[in-house]
């Protein structure tokens, strides 16, 4: 009998590990990719729609024609699984058997979580550029706007590329001074985090940056209301942050579908999995890659691409009945906007936290400072990802397993290295 | 890591005040752990959340996000910080003598 795999998701994750399984695995075995519409956004596009650098057209295609010839395609929402009885019951009324099932239907944004959000958001008062309508919106709003203060308030963390509220204010400084109208505006990153960024080395040079292009940051602001008719932010412990616009990251959690599929994901609605094997915790036979999991990596389009090439390995394994031996790194990897035509660049896994150096080797991209090449990259990463990340295409030198040439290591850092390889070889 | 004595006995804390071993940890400890983060009666529903904090932490190996803790518990946001006025994701791990939260990258 012919083997199935159905992939629940025809984003990033999903279509890229659909492309690579049927390079890998021939026509021996049935993939099938679940979505519920046939837009597939370049989600790194959005944060550059609200300064009129992207148009929402330009950065959607068909999900369906990502995929390579005699992957199938569904379209339809789904109902739920049903973890023991391995199939997938759809929407459409269409029920979908499987041997491997992956997860990979990212995060969902929920603004409805938050006391006020929805409201302030259906009053213009507050928006986001998580996705397309909100990003065209803040556009107009943005054009509309001569002075005033903006609050760019991330609700409550895990959301989706960690960076880009940062790459936001920077993009909002540059845009206001391009406008001559920057000594009229006032900027807050206010953020739950007790830093810039989660990992300290980068924190820092990231609160640096904020400083020196007159960004207040706000720090351990756990959002409890929007107040859109007050312009107010309130957090839970009861401080308040004045805005006249406010630039919102709604709170995320996994699809509504897990929440309906008994076993299948956490409180939050994300599935819990092996962080190294990517194998989920509710059954041997589901998988899960990208935004969808409950890991410790980031929310981020690099997370899935590198997740891809393990969950691939793995999933060939699991069907030859064989032990999973491919191993996720935590390997992220991110360009963070910084205005002015200039980029940051950041690489960093589980146990590494982004350092400075060069990426991926001694001669490649500053790491964790500006340059103009960084910039240059980001511009040209949206044909890689449509040409090779989507198609599963291999990369030398951009592999799973995180490079460690050319990066700045800590001396205590590489002690530890030295003694689990050690322990390893033992 | 240094180490401070509660209820007679020492244990092993982080940086933060964080138990390092959550074996270490006894209910008569709580009290005392509760008074230096400011709270002064430890009521019925903050040992529930400190009883849950422990329990996910035995599941899961890391204390539950304060969204997290919510949707499980039952008890809501606002109420949790009622409880734990300076953050109860920290807070409850700290008197549950988990470690710190392992939070989100």
């Amino acid at each position: 009998m012919m083997q199935r795999v159905v992939i629940l998701g025809g984003g990033t994750a999903g279509t890229l590990t659909a492309n690579r399984l049927r390079r890998e695995l021939g026509g021996q075995t049935a993939i099938t990719v679940v979505d519920r519409d046939d837009d597939h956004w370049y989600q790194p596009g959005l944060l550059f729609v609200p300064f009129s650098r992207a148009r929402p057209r330009g950065i959607v295609r068909s999900r369906a024609r990502q995929l390579r010839p005699g992957i199938g395609y569904h379209q339809s929402a789904v109902d739920h699984v049903d973890v023991a009885g391995r199939r997938v019951h759809l929407r459409s009324g269409a029920s979908l058997p499987f041997e491997v099932l992956v997860v990979a239907t990212g995060a969902a944004l929920l603004p409805g979580e938050t006391e006020g959000l929805a409201e302030a958001m259906a009053r213009g008062k507050a928006f986001t550029f998580y996705e397309p309508a909100g990003a065209a919106a803040l556009r107009d709003a943005l054009a509309g706007l001569d002075g005033g203060r903006i609050a760019i308030n991330v609700v409550d963390m895990p959301i989706k590329c960690p960076v880009a509220p940062i790459e936001f204010a920077f993009l909002a400084d540059w845009y206001f001074r391009k406008r001559g109208i920057r000594d009229r505006v006032e900027l807050a990153l206010v953020t739950p985090l007790d830093g810039a960024f989660t990992r300290p080395i980068a924190s820092r040079e990231l609160g640096g940056l904020l400083d020196r292009k007159g960004i207040q940051l706000v720090t351990e602001f756990s959002t409890g209301e929007v107040d859109g008719n007050g312009g107010r932010l309130v957090s839970f412990d009861g401080r308040e942050v004045g805005f006249d616009l406010a630039v919102v990251v709604p709170a995320h959690g996994g699809q509504a579908y897990v929440g309906r599929s008994p076993g299948l994901g956490d409180a939050l609605g994300f599935v819990p999995a092996d962080e190294r094997t990517l194998q989920s915790k509710a059954s041997p036979d589901i998988f899960v890659i990208g935004d969808a999991a409950d890991l410790r990596a980031s929310k981020a389009g690099s997370v899935a691409h590198f997740e891809g090439e393990v969950l691939a390995r793995n999933i060939r394994g699991f069907l030859a009945g064989q032990p999973l031996t491919a191993s996720y790194d935590g390997h992220a990897n991110c360009f963070i906007e910084t205005g002015f035509g200039k980029a940051l660049l950041i690489d960093f896994n589980y146990d590494t936290e982004p350092l400075a150096g060069r990426f991926p080797g001694r001669a490649g991209l500053p790491l964790l400072t500006e340059s103009r090449l960084n910039h240059l990259g980001k511009l040209a990463f949206q044909q890689f990802y449509w040409h090779v990340l989507l198609p599963g295409r291999d990369v030398p030198g951009l592999t799973a397993a995180m490079p460690r040439a050319g990066k700045h290591l800590p001396a205590a850092e590489d002690a530890g290295i030295l003694l689990t390889g050690s322990r390893r070889d033992e | 890591m240094s180490t401070k004595v509660y209820a007679g006995t020492e244990v092993t804390v982080d940086d933060d005040g964080f138990f390092a071993d959550p074996h270490q940890w006894r209910a008569e400890m709580a009290p005392q752990l509760a008074r230096e983060s400011g709270i002064d009666t430890l009521t019925a529903q903050h040992w529930q959340v400190v009883k849950f904090m422990r329990h996910e932490y035995t599941e899961k190996g890391t204390g539950p996000s304060v969204r997290a803790l919510s949707k499980t518990s039952g008890v809501s946001i606002k109420e949790l910080y009622q409880l734990f006025p300076k953050g109860p994701a920290k807070l409850a791990a700290k008197i549950a003598g988990i470690p710190k939260p392992r939070g989100c990258i």
